[in-house]
C-alpha cells in the first residue's frame, strides 16, 4: 500500500537539504554561540547567517528576528510581551474568533489578568471585514493580533489592509503568519506588521524552532528570563542545528516559492473539483479564491469526519479533521464554527494539507478512495436515508 | 489509538440497514457530540430475531452499533434490556476514554427500540 501524506498543515517532513545542513552542528560544531572561544565563534556565525535568511525570506532586518522554540512561543511572545509592555497605554486587544489556540489561549489569559479582548467574527467564507475591525478600535487598544492564513481553511486575511488599519491608529500588529510562510509571499515591510510568529516544521524544518518578527522599536517584555540571548528578547541556549535548519528552509522556500504555489495548488483544484463532482452534497469551506494554495477543507453531509478518517488512514492516506492539535478533543472546529457552516456538514469536515512531496499521482488515489468512503458510510447514516423526507418537510 | 476489534466492526460493521415493519424501532442522539443511532428489531416469542441499524457518527460509535447487535441477536428481551453501555465497550476490547460516550448510543439506542416494541404490543 502506497502511503499518502497530506497533513502538511500539521506538520511537514524535514527536506533533504536542511538536514544534510544541520547535521554538522550536531557533532563537529557543536559550541555554544554565546561563547568567546573558536567553538563558539563558529557557531556563532552561523547563527547569524540564519538569520539572515530568515530576515530576507520576510524582507526584514536580521536585528529584527528573535528565534523561539516553535510558532507557539512567537504567539505568546508577541502577544503577552506587547500587553505587558504597553499596558500604560491601555488594555485592549483585538484578534478573530478564528485564530490558532496558542492566539486564543493567550489572549483568554490576559484577560484573566485585568485585559479586554474583542474577538471579531467572519462570514461564511471565514473572511474578516476590515472596516469592522477598524470600528472596533478605542484609545485602549493596544495590539491587534490576526492571522495571515488560517490553518483548518486555508483563508487568507486582508494582512495588509489590516496593517494600515494598525498604523493610522498607531497600534501594535501582529500576525501568526505559520501557515503563510513559504506558501504565499510574506513581506512585514509591505503589510506594515510589527510582529509577526513563524514556525519551522510547517516549511520543511524540524520542529522545536521557530522564530518572531519583532519590528525595531516595538517594546517587549520577555517571557523567557535568563541570559541575554537574542537581545535580551529571548533567554536561553539556542538551538543551533535547528535553527541552521530553519534558516536553509527558509532559502529554499524564497527560492521556489512561487513553482511550489503553482503546483501544489493546480493539484489542490484538480482534488477540490474532482472530489466536488464525484460526491453530491459536499461543500468547501474557506475562500473560494484567498486561500492557501495547498489547503482544502471540505465537507460531505450526512456522515462524520473522523469516520471518514480513519478508512482514508486504512487506505495509508493521511489527511486531518480541523486542527490537529484539537483533534483529541470533543466536538466542532471554532473554525468552521465560528464560519456559521450549518452543523452536520461542519462535523464531516476534512482537510487536506498538500506539501512539496505529494504528487499527482496522489491526488488520483485520493479521487479513487475517497468517494467510495462517503458512500458507505452515507449508506449506514439515518440522515442519509431520511434527507429525502427532510428536504420534502423544509420545501413544505 | 483503537483496538483491533474496534477496527473491525468499524470495517466490517456487521447488520448494517433497516428492517421493513419493524416491530420496535428507537434512537439515541449523543447530547455530547450530536452522533445518532437508529435501532430496528425483529422479535418473535420474547426473542430477537434481527437487529439492524443506521448510525451516523465516529468510528468508536459505528463500531457499537455492529458490536451491539452481534450481542443481542438470538437474545430474549430481558437479556438485550440487561446488555449496559460498559459491557458493549469491554466487548470491543475497550475504548479510549474520551470514546466511552459513544458505547453509549448503542445500548440505549436499542433500549429505546425494545420500549417501542413492548408499547405498540402492550
Ligand atoms: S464522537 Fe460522537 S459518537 Fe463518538
Amino acid at each position: 500500500m502506497k502511503r499518502i501524506y497530506m497533513d502538511n498543515n500539521a506538520t511537514t517532513a524535514v527536506r533533504p537539504e536542511v538536514m544534510e545542513a544541520m547535521l554538522p552542528f550536531y557533532k563537529e560544531h557543536f559550541g555554544n554561540p554565546s561563547s568567546v572561544h573558536w567553538a563558539g565563534r563558529e557557531t556563532g556565525a552561523a547563527l547569524e547567517a540564519a538569520r539572515e535568511k530568515v530576515a530576507k525570506l520576510i524582507n526584514c532586518a536580521p536585528a529584527e528576528v528573535v528565534f523561539t522554540s516553535c510558532g507557539s512561543e512567537g504567539d505568546n511572545l508577541a502577544i503577552k510581551g506587547v500587553a505587558d509592555a504597553y499596558r500604560d497605554r491601555g488594555n485592549h486587544i483585538i484578534t478573530t474568533a478564528v485564530e490558532h489556540p496558542a492566539v486564543l489561549n493567550s489572549c483568554k489569559y490576559l484577560e484573566k489578568h485585568g485585559f479586554e479582548v474583542t474577538y471579531l467574527p467572519v462570514d461564511g467564507h471565514g473572511m474578516l471585514d476590515v472596516s469592522s475591525l477598524e470600528a472596533a478600535i478605542t484609545d485602549k487598544t493596544i495590539l491587534i493580533s490576526v492571522m495571515w492564513a488560517n490553518n483548518e481553511t486555508g483563508t487568507l486575511f486582508p494582512i495588509e489592509k489590516i496593517g494600515a488599519v494598525a498604523r493610522k491608529h498607531k497600534i501594535c500588529f501582529h500576525t501568526d503568519a505559520v501557515q503563510a510562510i513559504g506558501r504565499v509571499p510574506v513581506d512585514v515591510d509591505a503589510a506594515q506588521v510589527d510582529l509577526l510568529a513563524i514556525s519551522g516544521h510547517k516549511i520543511g524544518a524540524p520542529k522545536g524552532v521557530g522564530a518572531l518578527y519583532v519590528r525595531k522599536g516595538v517594546r517587549l517584555t520577555p517571557l523567557v528570563h535568563g541570559g541575554h540571548q537574542e537581545r535580551n528578547r529571548r533567554a536561553g541556549t539556542h538551538n543551533l542545528p535547528g535553527i541552521v535548519g530553519l534558516g536553509v528552509a527558509c532559502e529554499l522556500a524564497d527560492a521556489d516559492l512561487r513553482n511550489t504555489a503553482q503546483r501544489l495548488s493546480a493539484m489542490r483544484d484538480r482534488l477540490e473539483q474532482g472530489l466536488l463532482a464525484a460526491i453530491p452534497e459536499s461543500q468547501v469551506n474557506g475562500h473560494p479564491t484567498m486561500r492557501l494554495p495547498n489547503t482544502l477543507n471540505i465537507s460531505f453531509n450526512y456522515i462524520e469526519g473522523e469516520a471518514v478518517l480513519l478508512f482514508l488512514d486504512m487506505q495509508g492516506i493521511a489527511a486531518s479533521s480541523g486542527s490537529a492539535c484539537m483533534s483529541d478533543l470533543e466536538g466542532q472546529s471554532h473554525v468552521i464554527d465560528a464560519m456559521g457552516v450549518d452543523p452536520m456538514m461542519a462535523n464531516s469536515a476534512i482537510r487536506f494539507g498538500l506539501g512539496y512531496d505529494n504528487t499527482e499521482a496522489d491526488v488520483d488515489q485520493v479521487l479513487e478512495i475517497l468517494p467510495n468512503i462517503v458512500k458507505k458510510l452515507r449508506d449506514m447514516s439515518p440522515f442519509y436515508h431520511e434527507r429525502d423526507a427532510a428536504k420534502a418537510t423544509a420545501n413544505s | 489509538m483503537y483496538s483491533d476489534k474496534v477496527i473491525d466492526h468499524f470495517t466490517n460493521p456487521r447488520n448494517v440497514g433497516e428492517i421493513e415493519n419493524a416491530d420496535g424501532v428507537g434512537e439515541k442522539v449523543s447530547s455530547s457530540c450530536g452522533d445518532r443511532m437508529k435501532v430496528f428489531l425483529k422479535v418473535e416469542n420474547d426473542i430477537i430475531e434481527d437487529v439492524k441499524f443506521q448510525t451516523y457518527g465516529c468510528g468508536a460509535a459505528i463500531a457499537s452499533s455492529s458490536m451491539m447487535s452481534e450481542l443481542v441477536i438470538g437474545k430474549t428481551l430481558q437479556q438485550a434490556l440487561d446488555l449496559t453501555n460498559d459491557q458493549v465497550a469491554d466487548a470491543l476490547g475497550g475504548l479510549p476514554a474520551p470514546k466511552l460516550h459513544c458505547s453509549n448510543l448503542a445500548a440505549d439506542a436499542l433500549h429505546e427500540a425494545i420500549k417501542n416494541y413492548q408499547e405498540t404490543n402492550a
